[in-house]
């Protein structure tokens, strides 16, 4: 909302500057956005009267003016504007003046003529293009005939005001207007409001004689008030409603036009005007339009209506969408003479409803949806009809003709002092408390420091304590409100186990080399499909009713997909060499029709491609494949005390290598995966060898917690055997290891890989395994028969399981 | 025979000072003092000698190879050292080489904004609350007094899955989920950060999804002024010592009274500049007391509690701290963006 600084000065006596008042509303509960004063850098303007004008002798679109700027003082001035008139008063720019942009003006010789000065449009005078009446757009503005040349021009422009546009909440709608604005001003500097005066004399025409009104529901349209004012005469309105409409951010009309504008903005009130020789009927009946209505709009456009839409009609067809815009047929033109102004309270929904399916969001209908004043509606039409009759010539008809109720009740709410200083921590007296809804024009009854507070129709927001509470405390200054320290009884904070453990896998997984990426949860429905490892049982993708993109529609099931679009991001940007993992939230939908929540699940992803570690001048190069990946597993869920119940059994994925991919489980049910983007994908991307994985974080925190027990340090030696194993090319070494750890018993307490071969020193189809095993007793030292023994029986075990030989 | 030895003494000891490494000296010492050596022949020799003269060569003997020997030690030592010292010089490496890199990564910057109001919270005693990103209208929207309808609605254009589902527009909802499981009875502690998603076109300063930290204190006595407090303690920490706070009345359709809290421009102080927009007040965060209605719908009795709670977005508080300009820098993931934030 951008309110008039000098316009709010009509009924609020406000002694201090535009950015001083800012700075107090805002601290008092509405935000100033910003203050922006009207003048952007103007100095040296001042009107002109144009003596002469004649055509350029050397250039065709030029004029050579005669301008009288003050005391008797002839300027040639050249000027290239269309409209420019002899007997015209206009705004000129002197030389040594300066215009917005510090453009300045010299005296010049434009194709031969002397030139001393410029005469001015208001776009040159720093008004937008779009707030200029239609008129004066492409040339100079005219002034009144009656400015006096050489005064300053900006005091016509009014461009020596400041506006201050207002970030209004929603409960504010109160300010939506200059009078709103009026009372809050008031109460913040101990001022009192003065109304505008709004006395006129009507003929002795009855409005009713010339219209009926109906109304269909009162729900929909609870007041709708109708004025006829004869004879009005259409053209500019005066500069002073031309100047606060431009400063309103309102681009001036007519004389018609504009009174319901400024009304609009005065009282925060909504008004129509319809030219009532056009309206096709004398009657006004307001109801539901029916589905598949037709109404041509003001803007020309030809609408379709729906049954939830308001209309208002002559009593046959709809003239006008209700508090949204107009119909094209009664619209107010220049051969307008008599008008019937609108003044009315539609619903919000309605009006919500129709401006929404239209797409037109008008300033009426804006303060339709946020709520206006429904005791103003009737003050609003007699303040239009007062100027009406004083700057459109118009003779008023006696009375309003109505339907519905013009004024409703007034409510109270109650508020104790007490309770007021307990919930704001303050101790404000009963009396303070009693100025301070005098400052705010609330009237009250008070009794041992219980208020009985009426409510006025301008401020709905109010209905509960706490927004007196609030009315009270916004005013006395939150300011001067005491910081002090909750008196809740002290308890220890703390992350639970289960969060704690969650910051264990950010933290292990950054000690591992890996950079933490946050990415969007919404992806595209082919992606939200990707790696999913959720076997047999049906998912369904969940989709957004209204999404923004394709991109970002569906939700993610696995974070695989928005971490290779990281790669693909920074491989865009030739940075090949990346380690990243993510922890978020995946959705899975398991109901054909979701009707409960889906289930959320943390996973924890990681991918890493090029090169993983470097020394460079030791030549040292670790690129990324599946064991560096896989080691940074190993070690996570050894970080998870979990390494004897998880299991990485080769297995297939969509999208994964299918010869490099371990299926992770977890007790034996798989809980993620880890191995090599298949390379029709890497290809597809554009990336290296690119090695990923993904796990379901939440299970396997949720998984028992195992305590931690303590080992008591050995005491004897312990022995440690070789051997080397020739075995078939198939056979994974983690059945090796799973059958020489049964077979080893409880003496055996290590076992390590220390070799692989696959070549010619071995049999073609088999490979050589070397491992390294442990024994040791916490109790004694071990005999050598016994360590034979056990390492005997891994033998025989693994030539019975694998026919496993020797190697020689 | 004394001669002889006086010979061999003085023959050895130019051996000895001859010797350039310890293997050399090992030889002189078994060619000297060696079971063959020229003394150990001698001492054989002596049974050829008188009873008179026997004891006297026999200790001249001792004392020749005792010469030898100490200065075949000395030697040693000597060259043990230029050996040591050989090797050392050998050894000497360009100690302004880079060294061996280890590999370490660090949290995204989000997530070390919120770590660090987290810790702040968890140590004055506020526990971290969660809840489902995929949310019901009630818990999001008409527990937190936004019944259908609700012009504030508008404010925050929503991801709607169906019509009583939808993506959570704010963490608000975990606290009435919060508040609905301690079935009325207080003290209620609680932070919950998240994930929130709004209808909003990506641009670099509006996000479709985006984090936020939000507090909850119910209790009987909970007042403005503690708000203040929490605030101010908050405001110090994040921003510093010197930073001044202050409320401004604002609206919320969940809280009554509301407020906005700006501190004092960390950057200028208070005097203005282009971070404070010359206000010498920066934005933070927005809170008030919670809305009677909120505590009644979650089975609170409103008469005997009260609460505050607050909300702030970690993307614009890290936006702040380290002067990134566009939001859209933290879910692109560049990792010369993401590499930035080692220390934070």
């Amino acid at each position: 909302m951008l309110i008039s600084y000098n316009w709010l000065k009509d009924y609020v006596n406000v002694e201090i500057s535009p950015a001083e008042l800012a700075d107090k509303i805002t601290k008092s509960g509405i935000e100033v956005e910003m203050v922006e004063p009207l003048n952007k850098g103007i100095s040296g303007v001042v009107v002109g009267h144009v003596k002469e004008c004649s055509q350029h002798p050397n250039a065709d679109k030029l004029r050579v003016c005669k301008v009288d700027i003050g005391q008797g003082e002839i300027s040639q001035i050249v000027c290239g504007a269309p409209n420019v008139a002899q007997g015209q008063k206009v705004a000129v720019a002197v030389p040594g003046a300066v215009l917005p942009g510090n453009f300045k003006i010299k005296k010049a010789k434009l194709r031969g003529e002397e030139s001393l000065g410029m005469i001015c449009s208001l776009q040159e005078l720093g008004v937008d293009t779009k707030l200029v009446p239609k008129e004066y757009s492409t040339g100079i503005f005219v002034m009144p005939s009656d400015a006096e040349p050489g005064s300053d021009a900006l005091e016509y422009l009014n461009l020596n005001d400041h506006v201050l546009e207002l970030g209004l909440t929603p409960n504010r709608a109160d300010c939506l207007n200059v009078l709103g604005v009026a009372y809050e001003v008031a109460a913040i500097l101990k001022e009192e409001v003065k109304l505008p005066d709004t006395s006129f004399t009507n003929t002795e025409e009855k409005a009713e004689d010339f219209i009926s009104v109906n109304i269909e529901s009162f729900e929909d349209n609870p007041y709708y008030g109708a004025m006829i004012i004869r004879d009005v005469k259409i053209g500019p309105s005066p500069l002073w409603m031309q100047n606060r409409l431009m400063a309103s951010g309102i681009r001036p009309i007519n004389n018609v036009v504009d009174i319901t504008n400024y009304v609009l903005l005065e009282y925060g009130q909504p008004l129509h005007a319809f030219d009532y020789n056009r309206l096709g009927s004398k009657e006004i009946v307001i109801r539901r339009a029916t589905e598949g209505e037709h109404i041509q709009t003001l803007d020309d456009q030809d609408r379709i209506l729906k049954d939830t839409h308001l209309v208002i009609t002559n009593g046959t067809a709809p003239i006008a969408v209700a508090g949204v815009m107009g119909g094209a047929t009664s619209e107010v033109g220049e051969d307008t003479t008599n008008v019937l102004l609108e003044a009315a309270y539609f619903s919000s929904a309605r009006v919500r409803a129709a401006s929404k399916d239209l797409g037109l969001r008008s300033e009426a209908s804006s303060r339709y949806e946020k709520g206006i004043d429904r005791n103003r509606v009737y003050a609003a039409a007699i303040r239009a009809a007062q100027l009406m009759a004083e700057i459109a010539g118009g003779k008023v008809a006696a009375g309003i003709v109505e339907a519905g109720k013009r004024e409703v009740k007034s409510y109270t709410v109650s508020m104790a002092v007490s309770r007021m200083n307990a919930l704001l921590g303050t101790s404000i007296t009963p009396e303070q408390t009693s100025a301070i809804f005098d400052r705010l024009g609330f009237s009250y009854k008070e009794a041992d420091g219980e208020f009985e507070v009426v409510v006025p129709s301008r401020r709905p927001d109010i209905t509960i304590e706490a927004d007196l509470i609030e009315e009270v405390g916004r005013i006395y200054g939150y300011d001067r409100i005491p910081t002090t320290y909750l008196l809740t009884e002290a308890r220890p904070g703390g992350l639970t186990q289960n969060q704690a453990k969650r910051r264990g896998i950010r933290n292990y997984l950054e000690g591992a080399g890996l950079y933490q990426a946050v990415t969007y949860a919404l992806t595209t429905p082919e992606k939200s499909t990707h790696f999913s490892f959720n076997g047999e049982e049906q998912v369904y993708p969940i989709s957004v009713a209204h999404p923004m993109s394709e991109e970002r529609s569906t939700l993610r099931m696995s974070l695989l997909p928005q971490l290779l679009e990281v790669l693909q991001y920074n491989r865009n940007r030739s940075l090949e060499d990346l380690a990243v993992y993510e922890m978020g939230s995946v959705f899975i939908n398991r109901q054909e029709v979701l009707s409960d929540l889906p289930e959320e699940y943390v996973f924890v992803s990681g991918a890493i491609t090029g090169v993983f570690n470097e020394h460079l001048w030791q030549g040292e190069r670790k690129t990324a494949d599946f064991f560096v990946l896989k080691g940074i597993l190993e070690g996570l869920m050894s970080e998870l005390n979990l390494s004897e119940r998880i299991t990485y059994e080769s297995g297939i994925i969509e999208n994964m290598h299918p010869g490099r991919t371990a299926v992770v489980k977890l007790d034996g049910i798989p809980v993620g995966f880890v191995g090599q983007l298949h390379p029709a994908l890497q290809k597809g991307l554009d990336v290296k060898d690119t090695f990923v994985f993904e796990l379901n974080a939440t299970r396997l925190i949720d998984s028992e917690i195992q305590q931690m027990v303590y080992q008591t340090l050995p005491r004897y030696p312990s022995i440690t055997r070789d051997i080397a194993l020739v075995v078939d090319q198939e056979l994974p070494a983690g059945d090796l290891f799973t059958v020489i750890q049964a077979a080893g018993g409880d003496l055996l307490k290590e076992v390590n890989l220390f070799d692989l071969y696959e070549g010619e020193k071995v049999e073609e189809g088999k490979k050589s395994l070397a491992f390294s095993l442990k024994y040791f007793d916490p109790e004694r030292t071990l005999t050598d028969d016994e360590v034979v023994s056990a390492h005997d029986r891994v033998l025989k075990s693994l030539e019975e399981r694998f026919g496993a030989q020797l190697r020689k | 025979m004394k001669d002889r030895l006086e010979a061999l003494k003085s023959e050895a000891i130019d051996k000895i000072n001859e010797s350039v490494d310890l293997k050399d000296l090992q030889a002189v010492k078994v060619a000297y003092l060696g079971k063959k050596g020229p003394i150990t022949e001698v001492l054989k020799g002596m049974g050829k000698l008188s009873a008179e003269e026997r004891p006297v060569v026999g200790a001249y003997a001792n004392e020749v190879r005792d010469s030898i020997q100490q200065e075949l030690d000395k030697k040693q030592a000597e060259l043990e050292e230029a050996a040591i010292a050989q090797k050392l010089a050998s050894e000497t490496l360009d100690v302004s080489l880079p060294g061996r890199p280890v590999k370490k990564g660090n949290p995204h910057p989000l997530t070390a904004v919120v770590t660090e109001i987290e810790d702040l919270f968890l140590s004055m005693g506020f526990t971290i609350a969660e809840g489902p990103e995929v949310e019901t209208d009630y818990y999001n929207f008409e527990a937190l007094n936004l019944p259908k309808g609700h012009p504030a609605r508008d404010m925050q254009d929503s991801f709607f899955i169906t019509e009583d589902i939808l993506l959570r527009t704010q963490t608000s909802p975990v606290q009435a989920r919060t508040m609905e499981k301690h079935e009325g009875q207080g003290p209620v502690k609680i932070i919950s950060p998240g994930k929130v998603y709004r209808r909003d076109n990506d641009d670099a300063t509006h996000s479709h999804q985006f984090m936020q930290i939000e507090g909850l204190v119910v209790d009987q006595n909970v007042r403005l002024s503690d708000l203040k407090g929490v605030l101010e303690t908050f405001a110090k920490k994040m921003f510093g010592e010197d930073r001044k706070i202050r409320l401004r009345p604002s609206f919320f359709p969940f809280t009554e009274p509301s407020v906005e809290m700006d501190i004092s421009c960390f950057k200028c102080s208070g005097k203005g500049c282009s971070i404070c927009k010359q206000t010498g007040w920066i934005e933070i965060l927005g809170a008030g007391m919670v809305h009677p209605n909120v505590l009644e719908m979650a089975g609170f009795d409103s008469k005997k509690y009260t609460g505050f709670a607050f909300g702030m977005g970690p993307e614009r508080i890290a936006m702040l701290k380290y002067g990134i300009d566009d939001i859209r820098h933290f879910y692109a993931n560049d990792i010369r963006f993401l590499k930035q934030f080692k220390n934070a």
